[in-house]
């Protein structure tokens, strides 16, 4: 695909997300029109939108879930346009689900062990990890980040909703992410439980960026410090959040008349 | 929300402590399992030759197949109907490169060269056929791997250069070293006992180990398994050629046992007995295909005289397994260790409230119920 060359000088180009006239067809529906947009490292985006406006659409073209029709995506410079998810992962992104995408049969612990292991060697080893394997440190503590080390060797089929949205993100943070895709984090969360969620995003470590899609503006406007609006697949306003907040067009379009 | 995790922790701390505690051998602490292993270390002296073969080693060979199916199943998700093939692939294999009564196939190669012959090609063609499989969920998997086991199954009756078609393979050489006849009754059970025991721990422990845990992973949700960095099909066909291998193994067995091997062996019919096995005795943990498979012989050898004293005809027998198997998955949904479970936990809830009147801690009695 790239010479070496080309893809050397893109490293220079220094955004973490670079996506260029990305376009996703479902059939005849357009699920993404035309998307460009440029994320730097570090950067914490949110990125809102009514229903069907595409935002899940567009992270599925991002990690490779659903691949693009047609346009291209960089990762740290990296054209991963034709990549499967894992290769995508591996190198360093995240994502979350609006749903959440656990493994219920399996224990708390072992779910985060899980997304330690598939961003390290080993991931076919017969050998079960002794008592001092650096991975399952490394799972315990994220599952203590996450507020769930009282559960940590209970099913996760028995967790409550809340704590299953909180392993949700601990799954995201496994490894050395460099940039993560929040799926709508805060959906079904309790008050103190979104406070939770909030301090949680607001810790991390800041060359981690982020994407969130969040349809609770008073969390998505507190953790990031730029916005997307997006509407029938195509990106419909970029810019602060206190821009985006007082704009009359996304008000009309998006926060109805009816809000707050 | 810390306040409700809080309140659950103290519910079950023991239950946590205990569990990570378990996590080097399983049920090194379990008095029922060491007597099993001790009743099945000294059955010669207890069994006579019958028993001992026909009863305990077919049920060990049958609970071996049975065992790599779990593995896909319980651990993998994916139901595979051509375990059996492969065993009978690999039970084929032996007599063709080993001694046989059909010198005009057999290569004649010693024990010791064409077992491991056998396994390779056996594991090979189980993970050529696993690859296949893994692009398809669900229904597609049992369909895919159904045509398999019937395809091969045609293929030896009509095949008369390598399988010698419908009359198979018969008076397979059976291994005889250090003076000993290991086909003889006493050996050959303590082969295979090693074999079983061999294999029923490997699975164990593989299922706690990043393979086994990476799989079970996969059949929870695929989807995410990519999303944390796991190649799904990767991990999938792996597991194909570690069940492969595992039913390898019980076909040399199988062809010990019988010393022939021919088409009926590998029949559709038998490929669904293995199913049927693993349903029944239960697919989520590697001892549930051995208790299956001593339901499937105890009924195979025994209904057919029972139902011949009521009058019936003895090859009904297969009707008697159909009933219990409708039983059992209508009652149970994880076969006879799910029966067994649900009947602990209501012990043990019994023995709780009863305990908890007397102050004794109860609790988890048993971690491998």
């Amino acid at each position: 695909m790239d010479s070496v060359a080309q893809r050397l000088s893109s490293v220079g180009a220094g955004a973490a997300l670079e996506l260029r006239g990305v376009t996703r067809l479902f059939g005849a529906l357009a699920a993404l029109t035309d998307v460009t947009m440029t994320v730097r490292p570090g950067e914490r985006r949110a990125v809102l939108g009514s229903n069907g406006a595409g935002k899940t659409t567009l992270f599925n073209c991002i990690t490779g879930d659903f691949p693009p029709s047609s346009g291209t995506i960089r990762f740290f410079g990296e054209d991963v346009t034709h990549f499967p998810p894992y290769e995508r992962i591996r190198r360093g992104l995240r994502r979350t689900y609006q749903i959440s995408a656990l493994f219920p049969g399996l224990t708390v612990q072992d779910n985060v062990y899980l997304a330690c292991r598939g961003v390290s060697r080993g991931r076919f080893s017969f050998l079960r990890p002794g008592q001092n394997d650096a991975l399952v440190h490394a799972a315990e503590t994220l599952v203590q980040a996450v507020h769930l080390t009282g559960v940590k060797d209970q099913p996760v089929a028995e967790l409550a909703h809340g704590q299953q949205r909180q392993l949700e993100i601990a799954l995201a943070l496994a490894g050395a992410p460099r940039f993560v895709l929040f799926d709508e984090p805060a959906a079904g969360l309790s008050p103190t439980e979104r406070a939770e969620l909030i301090e949680i995003l607001t810790s991390l470590p800041a060359h981690i960026g982020y994407i969130i899609i969040e349809h609770d503006m008073d969390v998505a406007l507190r953790v990031v410090e730029s916005v997307t609006m997006m509407h029938n697949g195509r990106i419909f306003k970029e810019g602060l959040p206190q821009e985006i907040e007082s704009d009359p067009e996304v008000q009309e379009l998006y926060l109805g008349a009816g809000h707050e | 929300m810390s306040l409700a995790h809080d309140a659950r922790v103290t519910v079950r701390p023991t239950a946590a402590v205990q569990r990570s505690k378990l996590r080097g051998w399983p049920e090194i602490d379990n008095p029922a399992a060491w007597t099993m292993a001790a009743i099945l270390l000294i059955m010669p002296l207890i069994a006579n030759g019958f028993f001992l073969i026909e009863i305990f080693a077919t049920t060990l060979i049958l609970g071996l197949m049975a065992l790599s199916l779990m593995f896909l199943a319980g651990y993998g998700g994916m139901v595979s109907l051509m375990q059996l093939t492969i065993a009978g692939f690999s039970a084929y294999m032996v007599a063709v490169f080993g001694v046989s009564g059909n010198a005009n196939i057999s290569l004649g190669w010693p024990w010791w060269l064409a077992v491991p012959m056998a396994l390779a090609l056996a594991t090979i063609f189980g993970t050529l056929g696993g690859a296949l499989a893994v692009r398809t969920e669900g229904i597609y998997t049992i369909m895919i791997t159904l045509a398999i086991g019937a395809a091969f199954y045609y293929f030896t009756n009509q095949n008369w250069a390598i399988f010698n078609g419908h009359t198979g393979i018969n008076t397979v050489a059976t291994p005889h070293f250090w003076g000993i006849n290991w086909r003889s009754d006493i050996p050959f059970y303590y082969i295979v006992l090693a074999v079983a025991a061999t294999c029923y721990f490997a699975v164990d422990y593989v299922a706690r180990a990043p393979f086994g845990l990476a799989l079970q992973g996969v059949r929870d949700n695929p989807r995410r398994m990519a999303a944390l960095g796991f190649n799904v099909n990767a991990h999938r066909v792996a597991a194909y050629a570690f069940a492969s291998f595992v039913a390898a193994l019980a076909g040399v067995l199988q062809v010990w046992n019988y010393r022939q091997i021919s088409p009926g062996s590998v029949s559709v019919g038998a490929c669904i007995d293995v199913l049927i096995i693993a349903v029944v005795g239960g697919i989520t943990r590697p001892i549930g295909p051995f208790i299956g498979a001593l339901i499937f012989v105890l009924l195979r050898t025994f209904a057919l005289d029972f139902l011949v004293k009521l009058g019936l005809d003895g090859n009904r027998f297969r009707l008697l397994i159909g009933l219990g198997f409708l039983a059992i998955v209508f009652w149970s949904s994880d076969g006879v260790i799910g029966l067994w479970q649900s009947w602990r936990r209501r012990q043990r809830s019994g023995a709780a409230s009863s305990s908890g009147r007397h102050d004794r801690g109860s609790g988890q009695g048993s971690s491998h119920g």
